[in-house]
């Protein structure tokens, strides 16, 4: 493999990493503070279908993000509700709001457009575009590194730089603030909350909220960045791929990020079959190369990584007593 | 309103959980700077009346005045600015947090923790000089022993400036030792002017500690005494309603053959680490071997051990005959057939399945017997519920319901069934683990007869307890474990209190550490 193909490969890890990372981060934010999402995958597909629509009705995609965020949101409430006031089974919500989500997309799609269940395709205004970051022409004489920073850093939408800032801001919310502490206490212990006076519902609730936002960026960018317009079931598994990374990186930001990006890169590898056959000098079939992710999860939650614990209190609702 | 005399005072408090009235119009006044005990049965009432307190329930009626004045207490935040600390029975801790990090948790000064850690820090070292209440900042709460983690919830308490401190059996998991310490500890809060609520059902830590005790029963007060002008017996009396024998009536005991021989007893975990080390005992017929310890030291390994729960190493035999120690055969059922009655530790875990009835849990362990087959394919219900219904009577279950679920008992009544299903059994050899562990006055009494009359009928009896003074009361001979190990068997009459507590904490009588 020469550079240039690197490069290549490595660009597409980054796009195809972004939305594995938001959705990656907006399941940490609720499993840490102890409300178990299957549902990341379900929720991504609202948001995509939403920012799809909005995006091709009024042209804009900054519009398009707000109501992906909006869909999300709405898919995380009832989550929360069910599994927050209602102490419903979280498992079974996430599983619901999937199947939910993966009607309902198409059915509007289709009764809005009457595109076969599809957005009609953006173009413009109604994409997030490429940004060229600063000195990305005049550096790329520099050798490797020059061509690296224009190929692989730049050239990327808003949405691919925000996701590694929400990496870096979720480290210093969770570890550095006052609300960090409260959230990963809240996931551990509840009662150890409630008896300090601070409410676990409405700790389990922003939680559940914040999970929705960043799900609806994944989604958004999936619908109106890496593709153009939204398609039936076009997030193809990354929710769950996402949960994989998350148990993967045990439940820590830095780690999500470095996981995603692998699983990124093996999505990457998947798009280009003739690259990993020119490498390793024999054809490695496409499955294998998708299901990877899901045979290094299962791996590590064997105990070869370490051992992979989640948050104590997860998946159990609240019930105060004595 | 500063000059009122009394810290807390209820006035007319009733709470009722549906049909059950759990707190009736119950006073009760604490004068500022003294230990005040509360003393009752499971399920008299005290923990709901803390926790209207401490803001976790709201009362139906009733008033709270904290130092004189009114004040509505709605949640735990409220109950923490009225300057209420509570240190709950089971550890309100973060697992895999500092000690700093759980201290601060609540009480954070900005929405930055740099700060707020920092000044918590600093607290803490002050704390801890004060009033002997060392605990490493930095350390994780996991890797604390019990004792420590009760500091920590002390600390949290008193960092959050608490004026009245409420401990809610806090001596459960201690060892003699740690809970002098923090019975030192509390005084030396009293003498700081802070106000502590103890609620207790050991007579003997309200005698020692009490300025004032109050005693509940069945959701009312009972009555408030001076604890200088009472006595163990008068206590016991008011919380139960009726004379009660506190010390446990029995005959010197008349030991036979050596019925249980253990050998070299190894056990490891699920992590390879060695939980017994090694552990030898005989146990004759007639007699009864208690085993002390502080919970965690091997104990429960070697009930499982025996009981054919878990795999282990050694040599075990049964009257002679070896018990199977690996293998297909080492199970509760064959442990049973040869003669092995069980009374788990953990009664919800191993003893009972809530969700089945109470004639369903009587068969658990026992359904091959003959007795309950009405042929080769059935089960004969009808015997099994008549010949429950017995055992509720010989035992004194209520409500004496066979077709009640079992988590519809008290847990009193709850153990009883499992008691009565075991002693019932006739067996050769009696695993007792933690007869009386939440069980109320009047069932211990109970439970601590039959255990006495098994013992005179010539069964070997091995108990298992945490609470000292019920091995104290109970055993011929008194084994302590420590550290998966046997420190020494004494004869019951020839050791105190005092030497058992320093062989809990791992020294010898002669003095060296082990």
């Amino acid at each position: 493999m020469d550079y240039a193909t690197l490069l290549q490969v490595l660009d597409a890890t980054l796009r195809l990493a972004t939305p594995l990372m938001l959705a990656c981060i907006a399941g940490l934010y609720s499993e840490r503070a102890g409300i178990f999402d299957i549902g990341l995958e379900g929720k991504m597909l609202a948001a995509a279908m939403c920012a799809g629509a909005v995006a091709a009705l009024t042209g804009s995609a900054w519009l398009g993000l707000l109501a992906g965020v909006g869909g999300s949101l709405i898919f995380a409430l009832i989550h929360g509700v069910t599994s927050i006031t209602f102490r419903g089974n979280q498992l079974i919500s996430g599983v619901a709001l999937n199947f939910l989500a993966a009607g309902l997309t198409v059915l509007m799609a289709q009764s809005l457009f009457g595109q076969g269940g599809r957005t009609p395709p953006l173009n413009g205004e109604a994409r997030f575009q490429p940004i060229t970051l600063p000195f990305a022409e005049t550096l790329q004489s520099v050798p490797v590194i020059g061509p690296f920073y224009e190929e692989v850093i730049s050239g990327h939408s808003v949405l691919v730089y925000a996701a590694f800032a929400v990496v870096g801001l979720t480290w210093f919310v969770l570890y550095r603030t006052r609300f960090g502490l409260r959230l990963r206490a809240v996931g551990e212990n509840p009662a150890a909350v409630d008896t300090a006076g601070i409410s676990v519902k409405g700790l389990r609730y922003g939680a559940v909220l914040i999970t929705g936002v960043l799900c609806g960026l994944a989604g958004a960018y999936m619908a109106t960045a890496l593709q153009a317009g939204f398609g039936k079931d076009m997030t193809a598994g990354r929710g769950y791929i996402a949960l994989a990374a998350l148990i993967f990186a045990k439940w820590r930001p830095v780690a999500a990020m470095w996981t995603c990006l692998l699983f990124g890169f093996f999505q990457a590898l998947a798009n280009r079959p003739d690259v990993v056959e020119a490498v390793v000098q024999f054809k490695v079939p496409v499955p294998f190369l998708t299901a990877l992710p899901y045979i290094l999860t299962v791996l590590a939650l064997a105990g070869f990584v370490g051992r992979a614990i989640p948050p104590r209190a997860g998946g159990e609702p609240y019930v105060k007593e004595r | 309103m500063e000059t009122s005399a009394y810290a807390i005072e209820l006035k007319g408090i009733s709470k009722a959980f549906g049909p059950v009235q759990a707190n009736r119009d119950i006073n009760i006044a604490v004068p500022r700077g003294t230990i005040h005990g509360i003393i009752g049965e499971n399920g008299a009432g005290k923990s709901t009346l803390m926790s209207i307190l401490y803001g976790f329930y709201r009362a139906d009626s009733g008033q709270i005045l904290i130092n004189g004045t009114p004040t509505a207490i709605p949640d735990s935040q409220s109950a923490i600015r009225a300057g209420i600390g509570m240190v709950f029975q089971h550890f309100k801790l973060v697992q895999n947090f500092t000690v700093l990090e759980n201290v601060v948790l609540g009480a954070e000064d900005g929405p930055m923790l740099n700060t707020s850690l920092a000044k918590a820090r600093k607290s803490l070292t002050d704390l801890s000089r004060e009033y002997e209440l060392d605990v490493d900042p930095d350390a994780l709460i996991e890797d604390l022993s019990v004792g420590h983690q009760q500091r920590v919830e002390i600390l949290k308490a008193l960092y959050r400036q608490a004026d009245i401190l409420i401990l809610d059996e806090p001596t459960g998991v201690l060892t003699p030792a740690e809970a002098d310490h923090l019975f030192r500890i509390l005084k030396g809060l009293k003498a700081q002017g802070k106000t502590i609520i103890l609620i207790t059902h050991k007579l003997r830590e309200i005698m020692e500690t009490t300025d004032n005790v109050s005693v509940m029963r069945r959701g009312t007060m009972v009555g408030t005494v001076k604890t200088a002008e009472s006595s163990p017996e008068e206590l016991a009396e008011l919380m139960v309603g009726r004379k009660v024998l506190l010390a446990v009536d029995k005959a010197p005991a008349q030991p036979g053959d050596v019925v249980l021989s253990v050998q070299d007893l190894r056990v490891r975990d699920e992590a390879g680490v060695e939980r017994l080390k090694g552990v030898s005992l005989e146990i004759r017929a007639g007699e009864i071997l208690g085993i002390a310890g502080v919970a965690g030291n091997g104990q429960s390994e070697l009930m499982e051990a025996l009981g054919g729960m878990i795999r282990a190493s050694g040599n075990v035999t049964l009257k002679g005959s070896p018990l199977p120690l690996q293998g297909p055969e080492c199970n509760g059922q064959s442990r049973r057939e040869a003669g092995v009655a069980h009374v788990p530790e953990d009664r919800h875990h191993h003893g009972l399945i809530l969700d089945f009835t109470a004639w369903e849990n009587v068969a658990f362990g026992y359904f091959n017997d003959p007795k309950y087959q009405k042929n080769a394919l059935l089960m004969d219900n009808a015997a099994l519920r008549a010949d429950t219904a017995r055992k509720m009577e010989t035992f004194d279950v209520r409500p004496p319901i066979p077709g009640l679920a079992a988590k519809n008992f008290s847990g009193g009544n709850q153990q009883k069934i499992v008691v009565a299903r075991e002693f019932e059994q006739d067996p050769d050899l009696l695993l007792v683990g933690q007869p009386t562990r939440g069980v109320d006055i009047g069932a211990i009494e109970f439970i601590h007869k039959q255990l006495i009359a098994l013992r005179d009928a010539g069964k070997a009896v091995l108990l298992v307890s945490v609470e000292l003074d019920e091995i104290l009361s109970l055993s011929d001979r008194i084994a302590v474990m420590f550290d998966g190990q046997i420190m020494g068997t004494r004869e019951r009459a020839a050791t105190d209190e005092k030497e058992l507590g320093l062989m809990m904490a791992g020294i010898t009588g002669k003095g060296e550490a082990a």
